[in-house]
């Protein structure tokens, strides 16, 4: 059983029939093609599907794509502005708050969720909002960092400060 | 997920007789964490999906008379920020906001966590404590039933076919009252719990007048811890003595072993888990 529904994805209307025993992580990738939101888990536990819907933080994975009808999602892919990153990015570029990069779009999803309810949200309460998002990498510090950062309105030029730093990292002793 | 047809009543009348004509194939959809799941895994391949999210003033919290009514599908995001349910029913705020995940938390309903029945719901103790009450429609109309009734076996409910869950309705206490829930799982974040407690004490002019226990993961269905409390009730605040109380609770559960824990580490950890709740409460006072 197909259906056919409307709704708002990265703030453009949008209307798309699929499956409906699709969940709207299948229709963000494999339909829409918008392969910035990754599926680990696939059973609400990882929290690299994550997207916004009307303003929440909840699993791609675990919702189906027909309940978003009518709706606001925000993915990824939605947050940089005319080709400039987003400031949660250039946060977690500058901070080393990326290493492989798998769980990095839930976790700036899962960021920007708080964010916009919170604009200067404590430790604590940095740790409660990313507590269903797993990374295997960094260890979380520096993704806290990234995100008090932009809470505290430090913002990062990518193009001159970040970039250049870790030229001269990986350049080779003399 | 296997293929389904869908649907989306407008009306919980609509719904009951949706569920009435598919019958046993079809499933009620609210938040879907535990059915999205379920479906995922090949455990349920309904023919149906009803999806009661379509039922508008489903999810509204409300203070009406003595009660308060949480309509079944209110999110337990929702829950555990509501000011209402923090002022009035603490234990229950807290129980949601020990469910999963943020985002899990923003797609689970209360109905859902109940309906599931799953003896490690973090919202059951909190209910059970307040002696909650659900609000049930059938074909035949409606009905109420006490949540210590309602959970008759792991997964099992004593909702009959067709019947839907509308609404929670929780007695505001009207005695000086203070709650709690503890959840003791091995993550703070994400893990169900190897045991879970909700306490509420009310007191009349420094003695107790009602303790509530209410325990979770440590028998086939959420129970209270009847004979500790009445243990408890006729004492000063006081002279209780919260670690003789957990002793005693230990006592009322029968707790299994599985991956998440040993028979003999649940009745421990109940013991643990009363006692605190018990002390920290007491220490409000
Ligand atoms: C990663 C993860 C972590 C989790 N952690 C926890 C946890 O820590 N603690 C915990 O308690 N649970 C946990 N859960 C389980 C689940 O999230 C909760 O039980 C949740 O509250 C279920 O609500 P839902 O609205 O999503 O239910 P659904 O999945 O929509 O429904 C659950 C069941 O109840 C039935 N149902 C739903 N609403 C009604 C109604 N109004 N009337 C009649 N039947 C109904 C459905 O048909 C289905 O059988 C977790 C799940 C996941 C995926
Ligand atoms: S893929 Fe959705 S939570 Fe892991
Ligand atoms: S950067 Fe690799 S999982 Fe987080």
């Amino acid at each position: 059983m197909e259906k056919t529904i409307r709704f708002h994805l990265n703030e453009k209307p949008l209307e798309v029939s699929c499956p409906v025993h699709w969940t709207l992580l299948e229709l963000i990738r494999d339909r829409l093609g918008l392969t910035g939101t990754k599926g680990g888990c696939r059973e609400g536990e990882c929290g690299t599907c994550t997207v916004i819907v009307d303003g929440r933080n909840v699993n791609s994975c675990m919702m189906l794509a027909v309940d978003v009808a009518g709706r606001s999602v925000t993915t990824v892919e939605g947050l940089e502005r005319n080709g400039e990153l987003h400031p949660l990015q250039k946060a977690f570029i500058a901070k080393g708050a990326i290493q492989c990069g798998f769980c990095t779009p839930g976790m700036l999803m899962s960021a920007k969720a708080l964010l916009d309810a919170n604009p200067r949200p404590s430790r604590s309460e940095i740790r409660k909002a990313l507590s269903g998002n797993l990374c295997r990498c960094t260890g979380y510090e520096k993704i806290f960092e990234a995100i008090e950062s932009v809470g505290a309105g430090e913002i990062f030029d990518v193009d001159d400060g970040v970039w250049q730093a870790i030229e001269q990292v990986q350049k080779p002793r003399d | 997920m296997k293929p389904f047809d869908y649907y989306e009543p407008t009306s919980i009348g609509e719904a009951c007789s949706l569920l009435g004509e598919l019958g046993p194939a079809a499933s009620l959809l609210a938040g879907g964490t535990d059915l999205v799941v379920r479906m995922k895994r090949g455990v349920s391949e309904p023919v149906g999906v009803i999806n009661l999210k379509t039922i508008p003033g489903s999810n509204e919290i409300a203070l009406e008379g003595g009660n308060v009514r949480i309509g079944a599908l209110t999110r337990l995001a929702d829950l555990a920020v509501s000011p209402l349910i923090r002022a009035k029913l603490p234990a229950l705020a807290l129980g949601a906001d020990s469910v999963g995940t943020p985002q899990i938390r923003n797609l689970a309903t209360l109905g859902g966590n109940l309906c599931n029945a799953s003896p490690c719901a973090d919202t059951a103790p909190a209910l059970l404590v307040s002696e909650a009450s659900l609000q049930i429609s059938g074909r035949q109309g409606t009905r109420q039933e006490s949540i210590a009734s309602f959970f008759l076996a792991p997964g099992k409910t004593t909702l009959s076919a067709g019947e839907i869950v509308t609404a929670i309705i929780v007695p505001v206490p009207s005695l000086l009252t203070v709650q709690t829930f503890i959840k003791l799982g091995p993550r703070k974040s994400g893990d169900i719990s190897v045991v879970n407690t909700a306490v509420s004490l009310s007191f009349d002019g420094g003695r107790c007048a009602r303790a509530r226990i209410a325990l979770g993961s440590v028998a086939p269905t959420p129970l209270r811890a009847r004979e500790t409390e009445a243990w408890i009730e006729g004492q000063e605040a006081s002279s209780i003595d919260a670690a003789e109380a957990g002793r005693r609770a230990a006592e009322e559960v029968r707790p299994i072993s599985d991956l998440r824990g040993s028979q003999e580490y649940r009745k421990e950890m109940v013991s643990v888990l009363t006692e605190r709740a018990l002390s920290s409460l007491l220490q409000k006072l």
